[in-house]
């Protein structure tokens, strides 16, 4: 017993499907809720709007308008408390025409089952992540990022579990899992691993990060290509967007998961019907969940479907990092106590450390805030004056304010006071190496791989950095070691180890991309990596900056 | 030291006022480590509704002010940011004027020990001089309209703030040597709350310090001074509370206000230590531990007033720690109150041992407090146990902060007497432990 063990269910399928391999240009909203209310599901669509700070070059979208239209199959014989979600973004192109012929079929083939005991909503989003922002937000009675949607008008209880499909062809040879959410968020463990056993049941290959699980644990090659894969999320994890339409689910504590079908041209191949099993065999295990999945972990990170590292093992090595910082700061701290030549106060000496610590403090928040705030706030100024179109004005305003807070004179507290002291780079440096251990404690709890890539790039140069070491050099060095630069290292390394390496000018562009990409994150969906690089971690950079040209 | 002192308090309220009109003021206003259910502005408002609809405020169990706060509020509801700005203002005024006085006691009390030779030569630099002194009310009040904690607090609207304004003004009373006004305030302050009944201890050894009477359990005039006090202070106690039974016609608020702060019903997380410990206790353990705790903050008091007789203010000031620290429902409103007299007390520095521990320590948890709060409510990735082990870290953190002033404190006075450099007594040096 099972989907499709009817040939006539089979069959409706394959046509279903077949017929849905034309490219769907927009939205077919009247012919989805004709279908979903023919398939006997409640159908409900919500209508939002959203203009973008600037317009989105990846995907060529500035004021987005779009419909969500969902389908809610009742459970029949349950109280109407709980709800899962089978979604599926519909794209113009043929970009993911399979997967919402996939969720008809499954729609009607589930509404004929008897042993529901949730509501399933059966969701086709709108210009993915936007429409699943204003969907989630309209089901949740929340509005945190100022998008214009229109009410929910059916909902289906508390939604435990969502999975997310995207198929781009009816023949797959492998279903890709896709973890990252936002922010670096990770579904429970259980879900993972869910999926890859009744992959395995079923017997369709299932991969991670695009790559396949290897056997050879103990050679070198096995080895590294497990490093590979973690390393590929990690970098996906501090990236802090969601890398599938699941990743804005778990901002409301459920469970989600994207799963891709991969066409990658292999011998053996599955086709929809199996696909279907799976995902019916899915949700049937979701169905009997009596409470939300939370008894495996939260923080992982996974070489292989097989294994995964959790924060037990990793969180130490960022302790050591951090205690790094820790003890040079206790270093300071006793420098600073043995007595100065005497004065019969040691207090008076602080206060005027106090007054010259606090004056690059404040400039380089100052400067953050500028980062921050001017790249969007001027974009229309810069589009007047220069030649560039909005998106490349933010990202270009981005790094000439960057670079601008390199050259500023920092010095300033000279006028206020005479000259630096050799007490005064201490305190600054006391009190920065201090912020930093705190910001990348935070970091790091809130998405490790975030934290654990800023740690090692800024623990180093944070530890090293004084007045006498040699300016030029360590001037290289620290800039190397900087946010920005660590973005632009990470970009190449990231296309190194998909495989797709890329040229300096390709890689630069891509680059430019990942700014503005980062910065739509922020105002679309409420990602943090851009507040807190541009408001805090760039500022503390800005302290060793001056602590190495302190005079 | 006027000029100073405005420019302070002009800073002080403009950054409050800036942080009312930005939205990150209803943010706050819901962190539960700024407004606990004592003394949150939304509870106030929810009880003002009731008053208004002739209802007790009382019922319903949202509302623990006490009749005479919800009476104030009654009628300043429409300017209440400025009652806490002002609230906040008067605390450090108060305490400014307080350190003032005090200041110049301990100078005099130093002049008359110097010129009377009590104290061995060696120890000379542990003098204090005036210039050292000088800036120290500024100091402290600038340490607490400029801590984050105070800011926070006030711009949350917790009546934390007026909590503390009465008790700087009891503080301040009890300096100037004002009797009557000082057992008044206390009346207050522990109307509010009950724990500043710890405080009349020192105010009673202070009192009597200024009026020359001898702490000495044989002497009459001790125990007339103490029932001169305890009667002023218990007359106005009851005529608070006979006025609360007035104003609202019915003794609802003694349950509501004082059974609660006693009896620790509502378990929302806070930096206090009680909550997680009574959510997973057994019931029929509850009274035990109950009492156990409660005793807790009461406790110190005697040990702390037979040791520090002599220091009354030093005394007020640990009082004051230990009840931010035990109490029921603590706020960082009532942490900062304590942190203000930190200035006071800069002059015991050289003999502080855990400084950069306590300062790193308090300042991570009070940056993890919300990050782990985030990851346990929204994310669903941490629990409980995760925010009550920043709250354990945190509270270990100020006691240590507590014990380290009291260890360099009581190590000072040790020196003044014995002198600084010590020598056993076959001549070589010798160290001073703490027992």
């Amino acid at each position: 017993m099972g989907l499709l063990s009817d040939p006539n269910r089979r069959r409706a399928l394959i046509n279903l499907l077949t017929r849905l391999n034309a490219p769907i240009c927009g939205m077919p909203v009247e012919w989805l809720v004709k279908t979903m209310q023919a398939r006997g599901l409640e159908v409900y669509t919500q209508r939002f709007s959203r203009t973008l700070p600037f317009p989105d070059e990846n995907k060529e979208r500035y004021m987005v308008k779009g419909t969500n239209v969902y389908g809610i199959l009742r459970a029949p014989r349950a109280p109407r408390t709980e709800a899962l979600v089978l979604s599926a973004p519909c794209t113009p192109g043929d970009n993911n025409n399979q997967a919402v012929g996939l969720l008809l079929g499954l729609a009607q083939y589930f509404r004929n089952q008897i042993y529901w005991a949730k509501d399933i909503i059966f969701l086709v989003n709108d210009h993915d992540l936007i429409g699943m922002q204003a969907w989630l937000e309209g089901y949740h009675h929340t509005n945190t990022t100022g998008m214009d949607w229109s009410p929910l008008q059916g909902r289906g209880g508390s939604i435990q579990a969502a999975l997310s499909l995207e198929l781009s062809s009816d023949v797959v040879t492998s279903m890709d899992l896709v973890l990252e959410g936002l922010n670096g968020q990770l579904p429970n463990l259980d879900l993972a691993n869910l999926f890859y056993a009744f992959c395995q049941k079923i017997g369709v290959l299932c991969t991670i990060q695009g790559k396949l699980q290897r056997n050879d644990w103990d050679s070198v090659s096995g080895y590294s290509h497990a490093v590979q894969t973690m390393m590929l999320m990690v970098m996906k994890q501090a990236s802090g967007r969601p890398w599938g339409d699941h990743g804005l689910f778990l901002r409301y504590h459920i469970e989600a998961a994207t799963i891709k079908g991969i066409n990658s041209f292999r011998q053996y191949k599955t086709d929809a019907t199996t696909i279907g099993r799976l995902l019916e065999g899915m949700y049937r295990k979701l169905n009997n969940l009596l409470e939300r999945l939370h008894q495996s972990y939260f923080f992982y990170l996974m070489p292989s479907l097989s294994h995964f590292v959790s924060i037990g093992y990793y969180m130490p090595a960022f302790g050591l990092l951090a205690v790094i910082l820790l003890l040079r700061a206790l270093d300071l701290w006793v420098q600073l106590a043995t007595p100065p030549p005497t004065t019969e106060d040691g207090i008076a000496d602080i206060d005027p450390g106090v007054l010259s610590v606090l004056t690059p403090l404040v400039i380089s928040h100052l400067t953050g805030a500028a980062l921050y705030m001017l790249p969007i706030r001027f974009q229309e100024m810069a589009v007047e004056h220069f030649p560039v179109s909005e998106t490349e004005a933010v990202v270009l305003t981005a790094i000439a304010v960057y670079t601008a807070g390199l050259a500023l004179p920092h010095n300033t507290h000279r006028l206020l006071s005479g000259e630096g002291t050799e007490q005064g780079w201490r305190v600054l440096k006391l009190v920065a190496l201090l912020y930093l251990a705190v910001l990348l404690g935070c970091t790091a709890l809130i998405n490790f791989s975030l934290g654990f890539i800023l740690a090692l790039t800024l623990v180093p140069g944070a530890a090293f950095v004084t007045p006498h070491v040699p300016k030029v050099l360590s001037a290289f060095v620290l800039v190397i070691l900087s946010p920005a630069c660590t973005l632009l290292f990470s970009v190449f390394f990231f296309q190194e180890l998909q495989e797709m390496p890329v040229s300096f000018l390709d890689g630069w562009l891509l680059y430019l991309s990942v700014i503005s990409q980062g910065i739509l994150d922020h105002f679309l969906y409420g990602s943090l990596v851009y507040p807190l690089i541009a408001l805090l971690v760039y500022p503390c950079w800005l302290l060793f900056w001056n602590i190495l040209f302190w005079k | 030291m006027a000029a100073p002192l405005t420019l302070l308090l002009v800073l002080a309220v403009t950054i409050r006022a800036a942080l009312f009109r930005s939205s990150l003021a209803e943010l706050i206003a819901e962190r539960v480590e700024v407004v606990s259910p004592i003394t949150a502005w939304k509870r106030v408002v929810e009880g003002l509704a009731l008053l208004d609809l002739g209802v007790s405020p009382y019922s319903g169990d949202v509302f623990h002010e006490t009749p005479l706060i919800i009476y104030l509020f009654h009628f300043v509801v429409d300017y209440a940011e400025i009652t806490f700005m002002l609230a906040d203002v008067i605390t450090a005024v108060a305490l400014y004027m307080a350190v003032k006085d005090y200041n110049k006691q301990v100078f005099r009390k130093q002049k008359f020990a110097l010129e009377a030779d009590r104290y061995p030569l060696d120890c000379l630099e542990l003098i204090r001089s005036p210039k050292e002194m000088y800036y120290i009310p500024l100091k402290v009040a600038m340490f607490y309209l400029l801590n984050p904690f105070t800011i926070l607090s006030c711009v949350a609207k917790s009546t934390c703030g007026l909590n503390n304004a009465v008790v700087a003004l009891f503080i301040f009373s009890t300096i100037k040597g004002n009797t009557l006004l000082s057992a008044i305030f206390l009346c207050l302050a522990t109307y509010q709350s009950i724990y500043p009944l710890t405080l009349c201890a020192p105010a009673m050894l202070y009192l009597m310090q200024r009026q020359y009477i001898p702490v000495n359990f044989r002497r009459a005039s001790f125990w007339w001074f103490i029932a001169q006090y305890l009667f002023m202070y218990l007359g106005s106690l009851f005529v608070l509370i006979c006025l609360s039974f007035f104003l609202l016609g019915s003794w609802d608020y003694m349950p509501s206000v004082y059974g609660f702060i006693l009896s620790v019903p509502d378990l929302t997380p806070n930096i206090g230590l009680f909550w997680y410990f009574f959510a997973e206790m057994f019931e029929h353990f509850r009274l035990f531990f109950l009492c156990v705790f409660q005793i807790n903050v009461f406790f110190y008091t005697i040990p702390l007033s037979v040791k520090l007789k002599e220091h009354p203010v030093f005394l007020i000031f640990m009082q004051l720690a230990v009840i931010s620290i035990f109490k029921s429902y603590p706020t960082v409103g009532d942490i900062a109150l304590y942190m203000a007299f930190l200035p006071v007390w800069s002059h015991l520095y050289r003999f502080l041992r855990n400084t950069f521990l306590v300062s790193c320590v308090l300042l991570a948890c009070s940056t993890l407090f919300p990050v782990l709060w985030h990851l346990w409510i929204y994310a669903g990735s941490a629990n409980s146990n995760f925010y009550y082990a920043i709250t354990l870290l945190f509270n270990v953190a100020q006691i240590l902060l507590v014990s380290d002033y009291f260890y360099a404190f009581l190590r000072r006075e040790h020196h003044l007497t014995y002198g600084l450099y010590l020598k056993r007594k076959d001549g070589s040096e010798a160290t001073l432990v703490l027992k």
